[in-house]
């Protein structure tokens, strides 16, 4: 038997919806809800790819100059300053990097990151003990920049070098990261 | 004139609904016995305003530039009126939220009012655990300083270890592939913007919830927490025996806010700020970062895992942490909740704050870090100022012994104390020693000449306890 309209529990007639009402409630409803959608996917999809752009950004390596090649002593590791592969015009004192460049022969030349490879932290050179040291967890290299000592899982990485027309070169290359787990 | 306020107010009132809006919630019941044990949510909650307050009047003056952000905020401690006392009280009401919610977490977790049907109030607390966490770590960063550039660095680097998605997240937190003019930026919009909203929109859940389930009553010994039967019961004592919020609960949390705010501009006043160090010189490499006091601990864990898993410790273990701290109520939520009828509950939270803190004080201490600043070892714990047993003790300066290794308290702690090393190694093992390094020592195999060889050995000969310099022995 056919309920009545009164005592139903069927919303549609509790609310003596006249027939189709309640599609076109539902239509309404994922109407609102695809268009919020839509609102958020016009605004929200720029927005995340502006964000994780730098994931994407991977400046090549830029050739600097650190030096005239006569300025290396054969067997001293020194401190080189240049500029970042890709600084920014607001970038300020944090546009430059360092290295420690290390004269093996007359044509050889070492160019060290200064980052230390277990947490990054900056590797000091102690030259009368021929060794890298790291101030944040007590690691330790050797002057070839293999683990002496203390947590890092790998050498210190090194940046290409060359020598161009006298003048020591650098080539400026993204931090390094350790990623092997 | 106090009629013309009354009906000013009444005027308002009728218009905006305020009593109608926030009357329920402030008279709404609360236990009765609910007294000073529950004041550290209201004190997280009243440390977090301080935030951001203070947030709001130092940006005024903050220039999130990587180029200018270090001179403004020198400007801000050194010139500008308040400066040096406004940053205090940012500094030390981080502190105090980071403290506030730890003993809001460790209480509830006592008192066991994260099981049912609270599961969710402490889970939405563990997430507000996490970003005020990450409020600490960002407002570090936007110190900008030498030890802010190199803990990105840093950060990057944990980042890095994560597998398959470790480089890019490393590129995200600095903002491209180097710190640079990107890098502030981020973490400004971070700090400011991004986690303050979240902390905003769980606040607001986390305090709904607290009034749609009310507030625990205190535990009591024998009457465990049943899902069938805790709400009815509650009600009931609810209505039997509770009073209302504001003001026979509130006042409580009002003199606790208030002592904490007093404490916040005490230390701001007599302590100050944070020192801003060297400018974020990523080419200046005499640093020596270390994060502020509520994530020294980590720094020591860092430190002291073994390397051979401290990949999986460095990602997995806070990973792991979190997740069982997000699920703990699910995996508890009914049954006792005095924490005498859960003894392991004290146990867990005192063994949280042994950890912790016997962490901090090894990461305060650094032990593991060589001494950068050792100087060369007096004559006066030297015993000789010329021969074989003088230059031994120079060559243990130059060739950087002592920047690891302590003789009479003078050097670094990172290897063994060698004031007495030749009580227990003989000439032979300290030679071995030397020569091929091992125990986390590096070989000095090929760095000592023969001569400074022989120097040095004589001179740690004499570190014995028979053979101490006659001043020494004084």
């Amino acid at each position: 038997m056919k309920e009545s309209s009164t005592n139903s529990i069927d919303p549609r007639a509790a609310d003596g919806l006249p027939p189709g009402q309640a599609e076109r409630r539902r239509f309404l409803t994922w109407l609102s809800v695809g268009l919020g959608g839509v609102c958020a996917a016009l605004v929200g999809i720029p927005v995340v790819g502006f964000v994780l752009a730098p994931l994407l950004r991977k400046p090549a390596g830029q050739w600097r100059t650190v030096g005239k090649a006569a300025d290396f002593a054969i067997g001293k590791t020194v401190n080189v300053v240049f500029e970042d592969p890709s600084p920014l015009p607001w970038a300020g004192v944090t546009a430059r990097a360092a290295a420690w460049v290390r004269r093996e022969s007359d044509e050889r030349f070492i160019a060290f990151s200064v980052h230390c490879t277990h947490l990054g932290c900056p590797v000091r050179w102690m030259h009368d003990a021929n060794l890298f040291l790291c101030p944040c967890h007590g690691g330790v290299y050797y002057q070839d920049g293999t683990v002496a000592a203390g947590p890092p899982p790998r050498p210190l990485f090194r940046y290409d070098v060359r020598v161009m027309n006298g003048e020591v070169q650098v080539k400026a290359d993204a931090i390094p990261i350790t990623t092997a787990l | 004139m106090k009629r013309f306020f009354q009906n000013t107010w009444g005027w308002l009132d009728d218009r905006l609904g305020l009593s109608d809006m926030l009357g329920p919630s402030l008279k709404h019941l609360v236990p009765r016995d609910a007294k000073w044990w529950y004041v550290f949510g209201s004190a997280t909650l009243v440390a977090f305003i301080v935030q951001v307050i203070t947030g709001v009047a130092l940006a005024f003056s903050y220039v999130p530039s990587s180029s200018q952000a270090y001179d403004t905020l020198k400007f801000i401690t050194d010139e500008a009126p308040l400066g040096h006392f406004l940053r205090g009280l940012h500094y030390y009401g981080a502190s105090a939220m980071v403290l506030m919610v730890g003993a809001h977490m460790a209480q509830t977790f006592l008192f066991g009012a994260y099981k049912y049907p609270r599961e969710m109030n402490w889970s939405t607390g563990v997430l507000l655990l996490a970003f005020t966490l990450v409020m600490g770590f960002t407002g570090q960063l936007l110190r900008w300083d030498q030890t802010a550039a190199w803990s990105v660095v840093v950060a990057a680097e944990q980042a890095g270890r994560i597998p398959y998605i470790g480089g890019w997240l490393a590129s995200f937190i600095l903002g491209g592939t180097t710190i640079g003019g990107a890098t502030l930026s981020r973490f400004f919009a971070i700090h400011v913007f991004l986690i303050p909203a979240f902390i905003f929109g769980f606040v607001f859940l986390h305090l709904w919830l607290v009034l749609r389930h009310g507030i625990s009553d205190p535990p009591k010994p024998g009457k465990p927490v049943d899902p069938k039967t805790y709400k009815k019961e509650y009600h009931e004592e609810l209505h039997r025996t509770g009073v209302p919020f504001w003001p026979d609960g509130a006042w409580r949390d009002m003199v606790f806010g208030t002592a904490l705010i007093i404490g916040i501009v005490v230390l701001a006043i007599v302590f100050g700020p944070p020192p801003i160090e060297n400018p974020p010189d990523p080419s200046i490499l005499q640093a020596d970062p270390r994060p502020d006091w509520y994530l020294l601990w980590y720094f020591a864990v860092l430190a002291l895992i073994p390397p051979q898993i401290e990949g999986y410790v460095m990602i997995l273990a806070p990973a792991l942490i979190g997740v069982i701290l997000f699920l703990a109520p699910i995996l508890g939520s009914k049954g006792e909740r005095h924490w005498s009828r859960r003894p392991w509950s004290i146990a867990v939270v005192l063994l949280s704050v042994l950890m912790i803190g016997s962490l901090w004080i090894a990461g305060a201490k650094s032990p593991w870090s060589p001494n950068f600043e050792a100087e060369p070892l007096p004559a006066s714990v030297v015993g000789a100022t010329s021969g074989p047993v003088a230059r031994g003790a120079q060559v243990f300066h130059d060739r950087a012994c002592i920047n690891c290794h302590l003789i009479e308290s003078l050097g670094g702690r990172r290897g063994p104390d060698l004031t007495f090393v030749s009580d227990r190694l003989t000439e032979s093992d300290i030679i071995i020693r030397i020569l091929n390094g091992g125990n986390n020592m590096p070989a000095f195999g090929n760095t000592l000449k023969p001569q400074e060889m022989e120097d040095l050995v004589t001179f740690l000969q004499t570190r014995r306890k028979g053979a101490r310099p006659a001043k020494l022995a004084q």
